[in-house]
C-alpha cells in the first residue's frame, strides 16, 4: 500500500486543538444526529431511570426524585465514533456515582448495560462508569437536552465516544460479564476509547 | 469487518451537481450487505490523516466486477474529506479503505422493505435496490427517493421504475405530475405494506421528518431504521 495518498496534505492543521483525539476533527457549532432509530417523545412525568441487575437494591428514580439529588456538572469534550468531536461543552444532571451509591453494586459486578427507553443498549466496563467519569444529564450548555440529543435525559460518557452515551437513557444493568449492546452487535468496538481509535471491533 | 486495505480508483463518474461515484478495486475484497458502509481514510506525507464513511452504492456482489465497490460521494463545502475526493483524485490513485461496516442499516434481500431516501442518503437505498433488480425480487422493495428539483436526483438513468417514487421538493420536472412540495404522509402511504421494514436515510433533518411521516403511514417504530448522515465533510 502506497504510504500516503497522492495529493493530500490536509488542511486546517495549524490551529489543530490538542483536545481533538486522532482522527477526529472539531464540529464547531454543529452538533449532528446520528441515532438509528425514531426520535422518541418521552414525557417527564412518566420517566423513569433504575438502575438493577447485580445491585444489593434495584433503585427506580422518578424525573422528580433524580432532580432532588446533588447536581454535578461535566465541562468538557464529546468525541464521535464518526469523527466529529464538540470541545467545551457544559452538561448537567447527576453523576452516575450518586445513582449507585443508593443502588449499592453487588461483588461481582463488572460491567453495565446501559439501557434506553427505545431499546437501545450499549456495553461498558463498570469502571468506565464510577469514579466522576459518568453522569445521568438533562441538560446541555444551560438549557433543556433537547430530543434530537437523547432529552429528556442521557447517559453521559464523555471519556468514550459517544455511541456510549446512550440517548433517552433508561437505566443500568450491572453484569458479571461483557455482553455487547446495539452498536458493539453491528462492529463497533466494545469499550471505544477515542485516544485509542477503538471504533471498531478489533481495533 | 477487514482492516485497512488499498483499493484502486478505476472509474470516476458524474451523477448529479457536486455528486460523484468513485468505483474502487479492493486488494482484498469481501462480500458486503446492502446498505453497509466503507471508511476512505487520507493520508499526508507526515503522517497526518483525516477518515470518513461513505455508503456502497453498489449491489453485494459488486457494481459487475465482484472485486469492486462503488462509493457515492457528495462533495460539502469546507469538507475536507469530501472536497479532495472530488478535486484530487483521478482513475489510477490509491486509497486506503476499511469495510464493509454496519449491521443494522442492511437489507437481507428478501424481506418487504420501503425505503425512502433524501438527498444522498439514497445512496444505501440504491444499493438495496440493485440487490432486489439483480436478484428478481423488485415486488419486495418500494422506494420514495425526495431531491430538490429533477438535476438533482441521483443515478437518474437507472433510478426511475415501477417502484420508485421521486418526489420534487422545490421544482418538479414539466410532466403535470406531483406539484413540488415537501415529503407527506400521503407519498408514503401507498408504499407500506403489511410486515414492511423501514428503512430511512438522509440528513439529520430529513430522516428525522421522514421517519415520523413513515410511523404516520403505518410503519411501527421498531420496524423502522434510520441512518442520519451527519455534516462530517
Amino acid at each position: 500500500m502506497a504510504n500516503f495518498t497522492r495529493g493530500f496534505t490536509g488542511r486546517g492543521r495549524a490551529e489543530r486543538d490538542a483536545r481533538l483525539p486522532p482522527g477526529q476533527y472539531d464540529a464547531r457549532a454543529d452538533w449532528p444526529v446520528l441515532n438509528a432509530e425514531v426520535t422518541p417523545d418521552i414525557a417527564t412525568d412518566t420517566w423513569t431511570f433504575t438502575i438493577d441487575g447485580l445491585v444489593e437494591r434495584a433503585t427506580t428514580w422518578t424525573w422528580d426524585e433524580i432532580h432532588a439529588l446533588p447536581p454535578s456538572t461535566y465541562e468538557g469534550d464529546i468525541h464521535c465514533v464518526t469523527t466529529w468531536s464538540k470541545l467545551g461543552m457544559s452538561f448537567t444532571g447527576v453523576s452516575v456515582d450518586t445513582l449507585l451509591a443508593a443502588a449499592g453494586p453487588a461483588p461481582g459486578a463488572t460491567h453495565v448495560m446501559a439501557l434506553a427507553h427505545t431499546g437501545y443498549t450499549t456495553n461498558l466496563p463498570l469502571a468506565d462508569v464510577t469514579g466522576g467519569k459518568a453522569w445521568v444529564v438533562w441538560e446541555v450548555d444551560g438549557g433543556p437536552l433537547p430530543r434530537d440529543h437523547g432529552g429528556p435525559a442521557r447517559l453521559l460518557v464523555p471519556h468514550l465516544y459517544f455511541w456510549k452515551s446512550a440517548k433517552w437513557a433508561s437505566g443500568l444493568r450491572l453484569m458479571d460479564h461483557d455482553e455487547p449492546g446495539f452498536w458493539e452487535r453491528n462492529g463497533y468496538h466494545d469499550r471505544g476509547d477515542p485516544w485509542l481509535e477503538q471504533r471498531y471491533q478489533g481495533d | 469487518m477487514g482492516s485497512w486495505q488499498a483499493a484502486t480508483v478505476v472509474a470516476v463518474r458524474d451523477e448529479a451537481p457536486r455528486v460523484k461515484t468513485l468505483r474502487l478495486a479492493l486488494s482484498s475484497p469481501e462480500p458486503h450487505l446492502a446498505g453497509q458502509h466503507y471508511v476512505v481514510r487520507l493520508r499526508a506525507p507526515d503522517g497526518y490523516t483525516a477518515q470518513r464513511s461513505y455508503s456502497v452504492a453498489s449491489a453485494p456482489g459488486g457494481p459487475g466486477d465482484p472485486g469492486e465497490i462503488d462509493l457515492t460521494i457528495e462533495r460539502l463545502d469546507g469538507g475536507e474529506v469530501s472536497t479532495f475526493l472530488h478535486d484530487g483524485v483521478e482513475v489510477g490513485d490509491q486509497l486506503e479503505v476499511r469495510g464493509p461496516i454496519g449491521g443494522w442499516f442492511v437489507w437481507p434481500g428478501d424481506t418487504p422493505a420501503l425505503l425512502v431516501g433524501g438527498g444522498s442518503g439514497v445512496v444505501p437505498l440504491m444499493s438495496m435496490l440493485r440487490l432486489a433488480r439483480r436478484t428478481g425480487r423488485a415486488d419486495l422493495v418500494q422506494v420514495v427517493v425526495s431531491v430538490r428539483r429533477p438535476a438533482d436526483l441521483y443515478y437518474a438513468d437507472e433510478l426511475p421504475g415501477p417502484e420508485v417514487t421521486v418526489v420534487h421538493t422545490r421544482e418538479a420536472p414539466p410532466d403535470g405530475g406531483r406539484p413540488p412540495g415537501r415529503l407527506t404522509v400521503a407519498d408514503l402511504a401507498p408504499a407500506v405494506r403489511p410486515d414492511t421494514t423501514a428503512y430511512v436515510c438522509g440528513s439529520a433533518r430529513f430522516a428525522g421528518a421522514a421517519s415520523q411521516l413513515v410511523v404516520e403511514a403505518g410503519v411501527p417504530v421498531e420496524r423502522i431504521r434510520v441512518e442520519r448522515f451527519g455534516p462530517t465533510g
